[in-house]
This record gives structure tokens, C-alpha cells and sequence, in this order.
């Protein structure tokens, strides 16, 4: 009797509990709803095992939407901007999409910073008809176009292209590839895969590792066995790229490392120290902004956001991938004052139009077939001397 | 295959083999005067590593290291003091889950505190570049240092606990802790010394190892799981066996690269490996089956 | 059924009901979506209640069962069959004929043919089942932190497969799952005007478990398996087959997460490694101990609210740092789970008043 009565009192706190908890949330969700405010949503992971990507990227966006409220917003309109941390992981991005587009009503998402939730929130925002700005590298977000989903970092198909390249004048022909298991990695491998015939290149030696290993020495044990190897392409995330180099050098190999143009943060430098001197890799301009010509359609941008970005957050060096946050929202920007409204069909055209537009990944040029707007020319070679980087080709 | 192939091979097997032992034996301390496994060990090696290096910026490197090792000590105390000691008979089911939220929550708060990026120790002698030569084989001082301070480990604890008289008392503690109370000694401050012994030995190896592997804040978990692999391998509690399992898991998963297995299954494979075992030797490869059967959940 | 039982149930589903009117009086239907996740999360968690709770096994593997059943869901309702029938593969063309497989068109028109919904999803249900048995006879036998190893290490497995394999997505998971349509008008999946009857379906799914294992636990078999937990040896030698019983819920509760792991799948149109990573593991177990570990309505409890609110991005970038600090609280305060904890007092009296 007694324990029927505590089991019957048990559901019935639940219930209560729980039917409290719901009036409070929608008590919460009815906020008023400005007028003059344009809701833009961004879906970074903040935390999480792609935090070095999602990091940069959040307090990019964060510190741009502070600077154009405070410029007076676009057309007198104040940006109202809500960031969600997915800790990379698909479902909670997926949630968060939802949540965004259904209870926001935002006219874009920004982000995510992977691939892969930004391949799963293509189809969501196909549906809902909403703008996606991603900040993930691989060609198969835009490749097919969705009509309503872009993407700002440079393709990973132009970055093998330049690899190879690269190798051409070097006179390379046989190289050996390595990668990380993320989806960097896999899209980067897929991409030199498949140019590599076009180049006349071939890839003799074909390495998967995890993200997290903590030594390679096995792997390099093993591709440097292979006498025929000219030079090495690793495609990978910190820490592993730096590993890479570091496990090279010591075994006193010394071919040609190419690294992708994930190694884009000064900080790899001293991760990997010595090992990091010679690695060649494609950029954007981002880590050449005081090397280019005063000329360059980009140096304006790069210098200010650099300073701007390592003055609200000292003792953090901008890197490419706040970058790639810094090009989505403004991107976004440029379109809703171009567009004349906050309208999602006219941004997302407006988007569309946009040409010559200079931002950190290079200058966009939008078009109905091409949703990243950057070219092969948005890359530059760059390497590492005296533990700085410079332009390979000077 | 040539022999300078071969020895190349094996010291790979080594350099990863050995990082699992070191973490693998605080692991065992714990678990000997305590019956648990304390999943946060992983995050004690990445403390005594990131805050290595945030103290070298200001302090010479032996200075660095010693500070982060008494640093992760304090945090160790603190950890068992504040969240193990007042419980009465928890069970060990309760202490693990314990563990693996304070595994979180120490994770957490070095994100916030060192943020994402990813740092390292400077070499220890030589730098990033330099090798030595052994059996034809380039190796880095590097990880001579690591296999050097992990015997200095294993050499130091016998000692410890066959001579001394507190090493004694927590070996009393963990044979029969009524009977080790009875007898005057304070169980509980045991248990505190050895969580501050593992959190040591996991700081100490979170320095050693931080040149090669470099640091961040999540690193514990991924060399946790390894570390507790290498010790469930070996059979819980035995240091020594937890350095033989450890590399022969490292050379076991350099020579599956070498035939040419895919590098993606490598953890697949090396915990098949354990599983098997543990089927066939459900208390570890070296471990012994009486001793096995007395502590559980 | 007991009276209590049905009570209990019957006020479950007065508030499953309760909740969706709300929310659409509140013209808040959006929260149904974290809720219907929430929700297959949930038959996941008071699956791995039984084993954990009342067959005393702790798996640190659950997110792998989770994972085979929504990845082989996953790759065969996306895999594209038709260059194979047109390839003259007799295969498929028998499958076509048979009409296991169903015609449709991705989201740029191009047309696909792939396995129906229902076979993947009982292939991926057997297949799970198949798996929890051939791993169960070995790994049930082991005891304390080597079961724990071995479920982990099965975990692991799972993950680094997944992740290595070009068929399920490498790294990036598999998207563009298409919708299962359990009956014509009843489809698991994402779209906004299919919500309320998502909502239900995953209340239905949900409810049904938990009946079915509210059942199991007061049958022969609960008590057996309270036997094995209170003192194995001693069921042992009451003539309770431990092993078997031992099998069979970890069997069953490997079905419940692959379930789960097939319909919010479909519901989400995807899933990724992190979906059988470890942190999930250990995340499941986590809060099946802050349920109370012997409790299905603690489960069920503490898995609606934590999912939910993780879900929903409550806590920001603090999500898992808010959930190691519940943890440790409910831990080192209330080790029997929150919900006994309001109850503490009236239990202490009731015992003393038993005793005297």
C-alpha cells in the first residue's frame, strides 16, 4: 500500500516537475520579438574536438557583429546574433539547425565548422529555406549546389591542384600520401586522388591515421622504406601535423613535406619547432598580409582584421580559420546592404551577385554554379623559414 | 625485411608502447590501495603537461616540471579529500562514476583556463630535429628519456612499497584494510597518499611525454583509455607488467603497420588483442587469478 | 499488470499528451523536436537500466549498438542500387522483384533505388541482436573493471570500423537519410509539418519499451535477475541459469538501443562516428546512475530532462561541464539517484517504523 502510494506520488512529481518545466521554457520562448533586429544564428563548435576550428571562428563573429552594431548596424538595422555550440557533434548541429530555423526564424546559419554536420544541415536548410554560410573545407557541401547553402573556406580540390603544381616545377612524380582521419582529412585525400593523373603525379604510398595519434614513427618508418617516394602530402589537423614533421626529421629523411592548407595558425610553427622548417603548403593570404604589395585587393582587410582580432583577444594570433568565420558574416553583411532588405530570398541572391568581394579566404565571386567563389588563385605557396612563414615563391 | 627496417619498427613500438605503460601504472597505484580505477588519471597527465609548460614560461624546465608535478599532487589531495574521503562505504561502481565526472568537469575547466591550442614541452636534450642512432635505427633522446624515467618509476615504487614504512602501511591497506586499521594505521590518509603518488606519477609523465606527443586539454581521455587497456592487459595492479603489456601492445601496432594492415583499424586491432585475452585470460596477462577474483565491483 | 503499474502508466502517457496540447496551445510545437529525440535517447538509457540496474552488468559499450543499428539502417536506405540493376546484377534485380527495395530521388532529382526502410531496419535489429549475442557469451563472463574494459574495448571497435569505412562515411557519417514510413501516412522524419506525428510515434515506441520492460522486471525473469545482482553465487546455486539470464537482457537491451539508434536516424536524416564514440558510452551510463541505477522511471527521468536540455543548448558551451558537476552532486549525495533522494526521509521512517 505504502510503496503503491510513494510509486503513484513519484509520477505525479514528475509529471508536475516536468509540466513546470515546459511552461517555463515557453514562458521563456515568447520573448518579444523585435522589429528592427535581423537574426542571424551560427552553429560553431565552441568545444568539442574541433574547438581549434569553432574557437576563432565564434569570437570572429561575435567581435564583427559588435563592430557593425555599433557602426549602426546595416540599413539602421541591428544584427541580433545567436551562437550555438554543437561540440561537433551532428545531432546536437542538427537540433540547433531545427531550433534556429523553427523557433528563431533566422535568416542564415553560419557554420558549421566541420564537414561533416554541415553535409547533414545541408538537405535542413535546403528544405527550410534558409541561407548556410559553412565554414567546413570540403567540396562536396557546394558540389552539388544546393540553392540556398554556401561556403566560405577555400575548396580543397584548388589545394591539391596547387600541391601538385607545385610538384610539377619541382619535378616530383611520385609522393606518398598521409592523412588524418577527420573530414578534412578524407576530403583532402579524395581530392588528391582524384587530380593526381591529371598532373602526371602518382601516389605510391596511401596512409590513414587517427586525429589523435600521439607518434608516427611507424607510419614514416614505413613510407620511407619506399626509396621510389619523392616527396611527402599530409593532410591532417593539429597536433598530428605537426607529429608528422617532427617523426620525418628525426628519422633524417629529408624529401619535400607539403602540408595542406590546414596549417594555417603560427602556432603549429612551435608546435613543431624545428620540424616545421621547409614544410610547403598552400594558404590564403591571411598568413602572407605583410608581404603582399600595397596594391593587393585584400591587404586593406587582412591588416585590419588581424589587428582588430589580436587586440580584443591578446595573446591569440588570428588564424585562417577565424578567418573563414570573419568571411561568413560578412559575406552576409555585404549581401543584406546590397539586397536592400533582410529578406532570405533577396540575401540569398544578393549572395549569389556578389563579385569582387575581398575577404580573409581571398576575393569572392559568387555565381548559380559556384557557392564558394573562390578560385585557384585564392591560394598562395607559402613555407616556413626561420620559424616564420613566407611566400615560397618570393 | 632488414634488420635496421626491423629495429626502426621496434623502437616505434616502443615510443608508443612505453607512453602507454607510464600512464598505465598510475592507474595501478590507485587501484591497488583502493580497488578502483580512477578514470581521471588520463587528466592528471594532461595538468602535469599543460601547466609544465605555462610554468616554463617563467621558470627553467627542471623548476617547470617539479612545480607542475607538486601542482597536480595538490590536485590530487584535493580531489580525494573533497570528493572520496567523507564517504561512507561507497560502493566501487559509485567511485568510478565519480571519477569519470571529475574526468569531465578537470577537462573542462582547462579549456576555459589554456584554451584550444596546442602546446609542447621543449626537448629535453637536443631539440625537435635530433636523433640517435641505436641498431642502425634514428630514435629521439626523447623517448630514451621517456623509457629512463618510466624504469626510474618502476624501480622507485618497489622500493617504495617493499622498505619503507608508509609504502608498507598502503600495501597493508590494500591486502585488508579492517585488518591494516585495526592494526593503527589511518586507512583513510592512504588512500589521499595514493592519489597524490598517481597524480604525481601522471604529471611526470604528462611532462615526459609532452615534447612528443605535444599537450591540449583533451588529451587524457584518449591516453586514459590506452593506459587503462595497457594495465587490464597486463592485470590490474602490477606496475611491471603494466610496462611489459604496454610495449608489446606498441611493437604489436608498429609490425600491424608494417605488414601493411590499414592504420585506421590499429586501435581495432589492438583491442581485439586485449579482448581475446581477457577470454581466455579473464585477470590479465600476467595477472593472477586469485588476486583477480577478490576485488570487483 | 499491477495497479500501481498502470497508474504509473497511465499518468506517463497523460503526460506525453498533456505536453504535445501544451505545446500547441503555446504555439511552441518547435520544442517536440528536441523532444522526440530526446525521447529515442530515452529507450536507449532504460535498456541499458537493465542491464546495469538489474542484471548488475555495466557496459561502457552501448553507443556501439546504437551506432550498428543506425548505420546499417543508414548505408543500405542510402546506397544506390540502380547502376547495379541496370548493371544486370541479379542480386538486385531479385531484391526489385521481391519488392524489398523502393524507388526515389535525391535532393537534386537524381533517382535512387535502395533498400525499403522496414528491411534495413529489421536487418539492422537482427544483426545487432546476432552481434550482443556472439559478444555476450565471452564478455558476461568477465567481472568489475574487466567487464568494464571489454565493453569499452567493443565500444571502441564499433567506432574505429565505422570511422575506417568508406561505406559509412569515414569521418563524415552518412547523410541524406531518406524518411521510413513505418504505414502509409506514418514517416519517421524530420519535416516540420510531420512533427506532432513524429512526436507520437516516438511516444508510442518509447511507452511500449518501457511497459515491456516494467513487465520483465516483475516476471520470473526480474526476480532472477535481482537474484544475480544481490548475490550471484547464491542464485547460482538456487539453480538460476545466471548466465543465460544475463545474456538474454543484454541481448534485449542491445535490441532497444538499436532501435533507438534506427529511428532517430531516420528522424534526423544522419548520423556520424561521435554517435558511437566513447563519450556517448559513458555519457549513457552516467545517467543511468543518476537515475538511480535500479530505477526504469529514474532512467526514463533523468534521460528525458539531461537529453532534453542538451539538446536544446541550455547550457551553451558548459554542457558538459554542468553535466560532470550533476554528476558528482547526485554521486556523492544522493548515490541511490535524485528521485529517491525527495523520499529519503518518508523511506527512513517507514524502515523504522517496520523494525520496531
Amino acid at each position: 500500500m505504502m510503496s503503491r502510494f510513494r510509486n503513484s506520488l513519484m509520477t505525479l512529481a514528475i509529471v508536475a516537475c516536468s509540466a513546470l518545466a515546459v511552461t517555463f521554457f515557453s514562458g521563456c520562448a515568447k520573448k518579444e520579438e523585435a522589429k528592427d533586429t535581423i537574426k542571424v544564428g551560427a552553429i560553431l563548435a565552441e568545444t568539442g574536438g574541433a574547438s581549434f576550428l569553432g574557437g576563432p571562428e565564434a569570437r570572429t563573429i561575435r567581435m564583427m557583429v559588435e563592430q557593425i552594431n555599433a557602426a549602426g548596424g546595416i540599413h539602421g538595422q541591428q544584427i541580433e546574433l545567436i551562437v550555438k555550440d554543437s561540440a561537433a557533434s551532428p545531432d546536437k548541429a542538427i537540433s540547433f539547425a531545427k531550433q534556429l530555423i523553427e523557433e528563431e526564424n533566422v535568416i542564415a546559419i553560419l557554420g558549421p565548422s566541420t564537414s561533416g554536420e554541415s553535409m547533414k544541415l545541408k538537405s535542413i536548410c535546403e528544405k527550410a529555406e534558409t541561407i548556410l554560410l559553412s565554414c567546413g573545407a570540403a567540396e562536396v557541401i557546394v558540389n552539388p549546389v544546393a540553392k540556398w547553402v554556401f561556403k566560405t573556406p577555400q575548396t580543397d580540390s584548388f589545394a591539391a591542384q596547387k600541391i601538385f603544381m607545385e610538384m610539377n616545377n619541382l619535378g616530383i612524380s611520385k609522393i606518398a600520401i598521409l592523412a588524418g582521419n577527420t573530414g578534412f582529412g578524407k576530403a583532402g585525400r579524395e581530392q588528391l586522388k582524384k587530380f593526381a593523373p591529371q598532373f602526371n603525379i602518382e601516389i605510391i604510398e596511401d596512409e590513414v591515421y587517427d586525429k589523435k595519434s600521439t607518434d608516427l614513427s611507424a607510419v614514416v618508418t614505413k613510407i620511407k622504406a619506399n626509396a621510389a617516394v619523392q616527396a611527402v602530402v599530409n593532410w591532417s589537423i593539429v597536433p598530428a601535423q605537426a607529429i608528422v614533421a617532427k617523426n620525418m626529421r628525426q628519422a633524417g629523411w629529408d624529401v619535400p613535406l607539403f602540408q595542406s592548407h590546414g596549417f594555417g595558425n603560427v602556432k603549429y610553427i612551435e608546435a613543431a619547432g624545428e620540424a616545421a622548417e621547409g614544410i610547403i603548403f598552400p594558404s590564403g593570404r591571411l598568413l602572407a598580409a605583410d608581404v603582399l604589395t600595397d596594391d593587393a585587393p585584400q591587404k586593406a582587410v587582412l591588416k585590419k582584421y588581424i589587428l582588430d582580432y589580436e587586440t580584443k583577444y591578446p595573446g591569440e594570433k588570428a588564424s585562417t580559420f577565424g578567418g573563414h568565420g570573419f568571411d561568413a558574416i560578412m559575406i552576409l553583411a555585404k549581401a543584406i546592404e546590397n539586397a536592400g532588405s533582410s529578406d532570405k530570398a533577396k540575401v540569398r541572391d544578393a549572395i549569389e551577385n556578389l563579385k569582387g568581394f575581398a575577404g580573409t579566404g581571398g576575393v569572392y565571386n559568387f555565381s548559380a554554379t559556384d557557392h564558394n567563389g573562390l578560385g585557384i588563385d585564392a591560394f598562395e605557396m607559402m613555407t616556413v623559414k626561420d620559424g616564420k612563414f613566407v611566400l615560397y615563391h618570393q | 625485411m632488414s634488420l635496421e627496417l626491423f629495429s626502426q619498427y621496434i623502437f616505434a613500438g616502443i615510443t608508443y608502447g612505453i607512453i602507454y605503460a607510464i600512464v598505465a601504472i598510475g592507474f595501478n597505484i590507485i587501484y591497488n590501495t583502493t580497488g578502483i580505477i580512477n578514470f581521471a588519471q588520463g587528466e592528471f597527465v594532461m595538468l602535469g603537461g599543460m601547466s609544465a609548460i605555462t610554468l616554463n614560461y617563467y621558470l627553467p624546465l627542471p623548476l617547470a616540471i617539479i612545480g607542475a608535478v607538486l601542482f597536480t599532487m595538490l590536485i590530487g589531495a584535493l580531489i580525494e579529500i573533497v570528493f572520496i574521503r567523507w564517504l561512507k562505504n561507497p560502493s566501487v561502481l559509485r567511485l568510478i562514476i565519480i571519477t569519470i565526472g571529475l574526468s569531465i568537469i578537470i577537462r573542462e575547466i582547462a579549456l576555459h583556463v589554456w584554451g584550444d591550442t596546442v602546446r609542447a614541452l621543449p626537448y629535453f636534450t637536443g631539440n625537435v630535429v635530433s636523433s640517435v642512432t641505436i641498431l642502425g635505427a634514428p630514435i629521439s633522446p626523447q623517448v630514451l628519456w621517456v623509457l629512463a624515467v618510466c624504469s626510474c618509476i618502476v624501480i622507485l615504487l618497489s622500493l617504495f612499497f617493499k622498505f619503507t614504512p608508509l609504502g608498507k602501511e598502503m600495501q597493508a591497506c590494500a591486502s585488508n584494510r579492517l585488518a591494516a586499521t585495526l592494526c593503527g594505521i589511518n586507512a583513510k590518509n592512504m588512500v589521499t597518499f595514493s592519489f597524490m603518488l598517481s597524480a604525481a606519477i601522471g604529471a611526470v609523465a604528462g611532462c615526459v611525454v609532452s615534447p612528443i606527443t605535444s599537450s591540449e586539454y583533451d588529451m587524457g581521455t584518449g591516453l586514459a583509455i590506452k593506459g587503462f587497456t595497457v594495465a587490464v592487459l597486463g592485470g590490474l595492479g602490477n606496475s611491471l607488467a603494466a610496462v611489459a603489456a604496454g610495449l608489446l601492445l606498441g611493437i604489436i601496432e608498429a609490425f600491424s603497420i608494417a605488414i601493411g594492415f590499414p592504420l585506421a583499424f590499429q586501435d581495432a586491432i589492438s583491442i581485439s588483442i586485449l579482448l581475446v585475452i581477457l577470454f581466455v585470460r579473464p585477470h590479465g596477462l600476467f595477472g593472477n587469478k586469485e588476486a583477480a577474483s577478490l576485488k570487483e565491483f | 499488470m499491477g495497479a500501481k503499474k498502470i497508474t504509473g502508466i497511465a499518468l506517463l502517457v497523460v503526460f506525453v499528451v498533456a505536453v504535445q496540447i501544451a505545446t500547441q496551445l503555446t504555439g511552441t510545437s518547435y520544442y517536440l523536436t528536441q523532444l522526440t529525440m530526446t525521447m529515442y535517447s530515452c529507450l536507449l538509457i532504460i535498456g541499458l537500466c537493465l542491464v546495469m540496474g538489474y542484471a548488475g552488468q555495466v557496459s561502457l559499450g552501448h553507443a556501439g549498438f546504437f551506432a550498428i543499428g543506425g548505420y546499417t539502417s543508414a548505408s543500405l536506405t542510402t546506397t544506390n542500387l540502380l547502376p547495379a540493376l541496370e548493371g544486370g546484377s541479379s542480386w538486385v534485380s531479385m531484391l526489385n522483384s521481391m519488392g524489398l527495395l523502393t524507388a526515389g530521388s535525391s535532393m537534386f532529382g537524381e533517382p535512387l533505388l535502395t533498400v525499403h526502410p522496414w528491411l534495413a531496419c529489421l536487418l539492422a535489429i537482427t544483426i545487432t541482436a546476432l552481434i550482443a549475442f556472439l559478444v555476450g557469451i565471452p564478455v558476461l563472463k568477465l567481472k568489475g573493471h574487466y567487464l568494464a574494459m571489454a565493453t569499452l574495448g567493443f565500444g571502441i571497435i564499433i567506432f574505429r570500423i565505422v570511422l575506417a569505412m568508406e561505406f559509412f562515411g569515414e569521418a563524415d557519417g552518412i547523410s541524406d537519410v531518406p524518411g521510413f514510413t513505418l504505414l502509409p501516412g506514418l514517416t519517421v522524419n524530420g519535416d516540420i509539418d510531420n512533427r506532432v506525428v513524429n512526436y507520437y510515434i516516438a511516444a508510442a515506441v518509447l511507452v511500449t519499451g518501457f511497459v515491456l520492460l516494467l513487465n520483465l522486471i516483475d516476471s520470473r525473469v526480474g526476480r532472477a535477475l535481482r537474484a544475480i545482482h544481490g548475490a550471484e553465487d547464491a542464485a547460482d546455486s538456487m539453480g538460476i541459469n545466471t548466465a543465460r539470464y544475463k545474456l538474454y537482457t543484454f541481448v534485449i537491451s542491445a535490441v532497444f538501443a538499436a532501435v533507438a539508434g534506427v529511428l532517430l536516424t531516420h528522424y534526423t536524416g544522419g548520423i556520424s562516428p561521435s554517435d558511437a564514440g566513447v563519450m556517448k558510452s559513458v555519457r549513457y551510463v552516467a545517467i543511468v546512475a543518476i537515475g538511480g541505477m535500479a530505477s526504469l522511471w529514474g532512467a526514463l527521468t533523468m534521460g528525458g530532462i539531461l537529453n532534453f536540455l542538451s539538446l536544446r543548448g541550455f547550457f551553451g558551451s558548459y554542457d558538459d561541464a554542468v553535466f560532470g558537476t550533476i554528476l558528482i552532486i547526485i554521486m556523492l549525495f544522493a548515490p541511490e539517484g535524485v528521485l529517491r533522494l525527495t523520499l529519503w526521509s518518508k523511506f527512513k521512517r517507514q524502515k523504522k517504523e517496520k523494525g520496531s
